[in-house]
């Protein structure tokens, strides 16, 4: 089946007026010495029926929620996704459109844009955000960058208990780019001790906050070194925090960032997901992406556009401030509507279940013999449960017992090879966390 | 005017009061709510307890406070008041905006597939792992390569990541090179890629065919080039016919070609990069695979590589063991570039491109590549009295048209693009590529109907005569929207980014 209306008669009368014989002809620019002969090999075509039967089967060979009840996290978290927020944001006229350009035939998306801007400067204490990057490890990228634009330095200091995965992307994007990425390591607590971090000539220093093991780590003090040194505070933050936790604005950031798949986004095996940024007016000539801007229209009504490109690729090209064209908007605009579907006291309400819960499941899970809360202190939505003997084995024996538990930590840090990484949301019962207890006890008991 | 097409809501929800249609801020009414979320239900202190003092918030953050129906009638709304590929026609040149099949949704949304949590063991997930195998192979063919990462988003990324690897291949060899050459006529994210991988990029003018002008070309090569980016067929609808004389030159110079799969739509099925002497290969499964484009986004831009490059494509890598039958992820590459996205890219983008793909098979694949480009052909045939293009001879998806000749009526491109608004069309893209004055870039694709490019052709004529003897017409346009011409400098003069509480 292929979506091409044209019938055989069609084929014919279109040819005719363009002045050909044969569809091959249309390709006569194309050495025919280079075209294909035969048919690519690739497998053949089903029809609707049978392609519907073929990928149940193939999503019935993983372990789905009927399997496996999710305390995974990591970045990518197993939130109530509301139903309205499919409902609205997978609309088709948000879907299957494209990036607005013409500004009258785009009011839907641009208008969802600048309230999703919005959305994102309340939550993070910002003045303005972009229409979206790829995911978390993006926007701390882009992040790094603008500071090293904004300070004209080299060298970002970045926090080990920022997400590992963002940590290797960040080396990987800026590695041919003259900066140092240089790792401040976390102490016993599982928090870095800003207080003691020299932050002379670096661009940025970057905290996570909540870090990736949960923890909540001291931006206040992070951005202070930073200001000290000239350098710019970028935190790395959990947007779904932001009902019961202070914002990256309220604590000196200059540059907010995160994942924003949490809002309303399904984990879909990793993406596609939605990174957020924000940041202060005076660096809003350095922002990448894009950014919708309010103003009015030929009949002095409200309307809203796509503005400052001469930032971007398409108009400054070598030199724009990121290389960044196609985004993650539909997924910003799932964020837009969850977000919505919360308000305030929502936002708060998530929040609180996730933190109590989060501390229930801390004080559960280290009264089993031999376990214990590798880092104590104020939590988030997760924690690092240090456990006796090999954890990633662990995690392969919880999954057969039908949880999900982990990441284990030692592929990061093979010191904490015994840890593993347990994240419990507000769709995570006081049953359920008894359950992992019991089938964490079983498991050891061997 | 001819029949309209297709129009949106324009009235939907407007006020009276002129202010124009509301923003979601403007309908919250305190203690209004839409959420319903469990209390915590657990024997754990309170968050006075278990959160300190300095890292409470105040102030919860002004987001809305509005009921579900409320929040349902303004998103509804709001997508009234968006043109899409379920909307009307949509022929953005170099966006091959076609129909994104329905199917694709509805399988990416299965369990197996949503709620798949990216850091689960591999043995969790081995259904998802098969269908990403069984793509990257199908990838591999279609574009002549052997092997290939998933992770790029989109295809900047994907370009980025090639870039990496060229600049890795290179320096393998202890052989610093420092330039791209990249066509003028190539999108904005190509030369921006370049100076984000470290290069510095090298314009390469095109010659009086619109092609790269080869001498040009080989002037420019030296041993300090690391590489060429190419766009084939190019952004102005044209294949490259010296590819291999190109392709030859650039592997000379010990350069490495990088191919923009941005216009892959009109070959698919018909050649391969990997034939011409691509050694680079980036995808947009957004435009070639039918993945709806979400107003700017989800895309997924994998990157495809020849054998020479294959070690240091991004980690992890996607392997299978015949011996287990079992899929895994590869973390022990340590030529790798690195990783480039959080976690495997966009899964559920390529799930789509999967089902689209399966859909299609191999003769599906050809036979879009024969209709995007008769498609195109056909259109441009119809209005070649009125729109004279630069270029003779068969195009491939898409042309590049000029309102130059409108000028002396003082009419602008951005004049025929509004005013193809009010017959019911989106417009083509304007003033890209560069390389043509008063650019109009057209791009129909393959699912376009033949009287919906009949309908599309006689709106163009008709507008060509209209710039003629009522430009202001043209002028007014459009006057079927909700909003018209929008002020862009007084947005990017007095800026506003985001809404206030008064």
């Amino acid at each position: 089946m292929d979506f091409a209306p044209h019938t055989h008669d069609d084929d014919r009368a279109m040819l005719d007026t363009v002045g050909l014989d044969a569809l091959s002809d249309l390709f006569e620019a194309i050495d025919p010495s280079l075209q294909l002969t035969r048919p690519l090999d690739v497998p053949p075509a089903l029809d609707e029926v049978e392609l519907l039967d073929h990928m149940a089967r193939l999503a019935g060979r993983s372990l789905g929620p009927a399997e496996l009840v999710c305390f995974a996290g990591g970045g990518s978290y197993d939130h109530h996704l509301p139903p309205v927020v499919k409902a609205l944001a997978g609309r088709a006229e948000f879907a299957t459109s494209y990036t607005p350009y013409q500004p009258e035939l785009s009011q839907g998306v641009l208008q969802a844009i600048y309230e999703f801007q919005t959305l994102v400067c309340e939550l993070y204490g910002m003045e303005v955000a972009n229409a979206s990057l790829y995911d978390g490890a993006n926007a701390l990228v882009e992040a790094v960058t603008l500071s090293m634009r904004t300070t004209k330095r080299s060298r970002v200091l970045v926090g080990a208990s920022v997400h590992p995965h963002y940590v290797q992307v960040l080396r990987t994007y800026t590695s041919g780019l003259d900066l140092d990425v240089d790792i401040v390591p976390f102490g016993s607590d599982g928090v870095v001790d800003w207080s003691k971090v020299d932050a002379t000539d670096a661009a940025a220093v970057a905290c996570a906050y909540p870090n990736f093991f949960g923890r909540l780590e001291d931006l206040g003090t992070a951005s202070s070194v930073a200001h000290d040194a000239g350098a710019l505070s970028i935190a790395v933050t959990d947007p779904s925090a932001m009902g019961v936790l202070a914002s990256p604005g309220a604590l000196g950031a200059d540059v907010a960032v995160g994942e924003g798949q949490g809002l309303g986004n399904p984990k879909s095996y990793g993406g596609p997901y939605v990174g957020l940024f924000a940041t202060h007016l005076d660096h809003v000539r350095q922002v990448p992406g894009r950014i919708v801007g309010e103003t009015v229209d030929a009949d002095d009504r409200r309307a809203y556009v796509l503005t400052l490109q001469a930032r971007e690729q398409h108009i400054r090209r070598a030199k724009a401030t990121s290389n960044v064209c196609t985004n993650q908007t539909l997924m910003a605009i799932f964020a837009s509507v969850y977000l919505g579907w919360l308000g305030p006291q929502g936002l708060q309400r998530l929040g609180e279940v996730c933190i109590r819960r989060t501390a229930f499941a801390a004080e559960r899970l280290s009264e089993i013999p031999g376990c214990e809360i590798a880092f104590k202190g104020p939590h988030f939505k997760e924690i690092v449960l240090r456990i006796p003997g090999d954890a990633r084995e662990l995690e392969r024996s919880l999954a057969e017992r039908g949880f999900l538990a982990g990441p284990s930590l030692g592929r990061w840090w093979p010191e904490l090879g015994d840890c593993l990484l347990v994240a419990v949301t507000e769709r995570r019962t006081e049953e359920a966390i008894v359950g992992l207890a019991q089938a964490l006890e079983k498991e050891l008991a061997g | 005017m001819t029949k309209t097409q297709g129009s949106l809501e324009r009235s939907a929800g407007t006020r009276n009061d002129g202010a124009g249609f509301p923003l979601v801020f403007e309908l919250s009414r305190k203690g209004r709510r839409a959420w319903s979320l469990p209390e915590a239900k657990v024997d754990a202190p309170g968050l006075d307890e278990l959160v300190p003092e300095r890292f409470r918030r105040s102030e919860p953050p002004a987001l809305p406070e509005i009921s579900e129906r409320d929040l349902v009638r303004h998103y509804t709304r709001l997508s009234q008041r968006n043109w899409a590929i379920d909307v009307g026609a949509y022929p953005l040149g170099s966006c091959s905006m076609k129909y994104n099949p329905k199917i694709a949704e509805e399988v990416a949304a299965m369990p197996g597939f949503a709620a798949l949590h990216p850091l689960a063991p591999d043995d969790a997930v081995q259904g998802a792992l098969e269908l990403l195998g069984t793509l990257q192979e199908a990838l591999c063919e279609a574009t002549g390569m052997d092997a290939i990462t998933m992770q790029p988003a989109a295809g900047a990324q994907g370009e980025l990541t090639g870039l990496l690897i060229m600049r890795a291949f290179h320096e393998a060899k202890g052989d610093a090179r420092r330039r791209v050459i990249i066509p003028d006529s190539a999108h904005g994210t190509n030369p921006a890629s370049v100076s984000l991988a470290g290069y510095e990029a090298v314009e390469v003018r095109s010659d009086e065919r619109g092609l790269v002008d080869v001498e040009a070309l080989l002037d420019v090569l030296d041993e300090n080039v690391a590489g060429l980016m190419l766009t084939n067929p190019n952004t102005l609808g044209l294949f490259e016919r010296d590819i291999v004389r190109i392709a030859t030159a650039v592997h000379e110079v010990g350069g490495l070609l990088y191919y923009d799969g941005a216009n892959f739509n009109s070959i698919v099925g018909v050649v391969r990069p990997g034939d011409m002497g691509f050694d680079i290969v980036h995808l947009n499964l957004h435009k070639t695979f039918a993945t709806p484009h979400g107003g700017g986004g989800p895309g997924s831009g994998p990157l495809a590589v020849s054998e020479r490059l294959a070690r240091f494509l991004p980690a992890p890598v996607l392997v299978y063991d015949k011996g287990a039958e079992r899929w895994g992820w590869d973390h022990d590459r340590p030529d790798s570039i690195g990783r480039i996205h959080s976690f495997h890219g966009n899964f559920g983008i390529n799930v789509r491109a999967y089902a689209y793909l399966r859909s299609l098979g191999p003769e599906g694949l050809r036979r879009v590549a024969e209709r995007a480009v008769l498609n195109a052909n056909y259109l441009r045939a119809l209005i070649a009295d009125a729109w004279p293009t630069k270029y003779p001879g068969i195009c491939m998806h898409e042309f590049v048209a000029s309102a130059k000749p409108l000028k002396q009526h003082g009419v602008r491109a951005m004049d025929v693009a509004k005013r193809l608004i009010d017959f019911g069309y989106h417009p083509p893209t304007v003033y890209f590529p560069l390389v043509v004055e008063e650019a109009l870039m057209v791009e129909p694709t393959e699912t376009e109907s033949k009287e919906t490019i009949d309908g599309l052709a006689d709106a163009l004529n008709q507008i060509a005569r209209e710039a003629k003897e009522h430009p202001e017409l043209l002028h007014d346009a459009p006057v079927t929207t909700p909003v018209r011409r929008p002020d862009e400098a007084r947005a990017a003069r007095r800026l506003t980014v985001r809404w206030t509480p008064d």
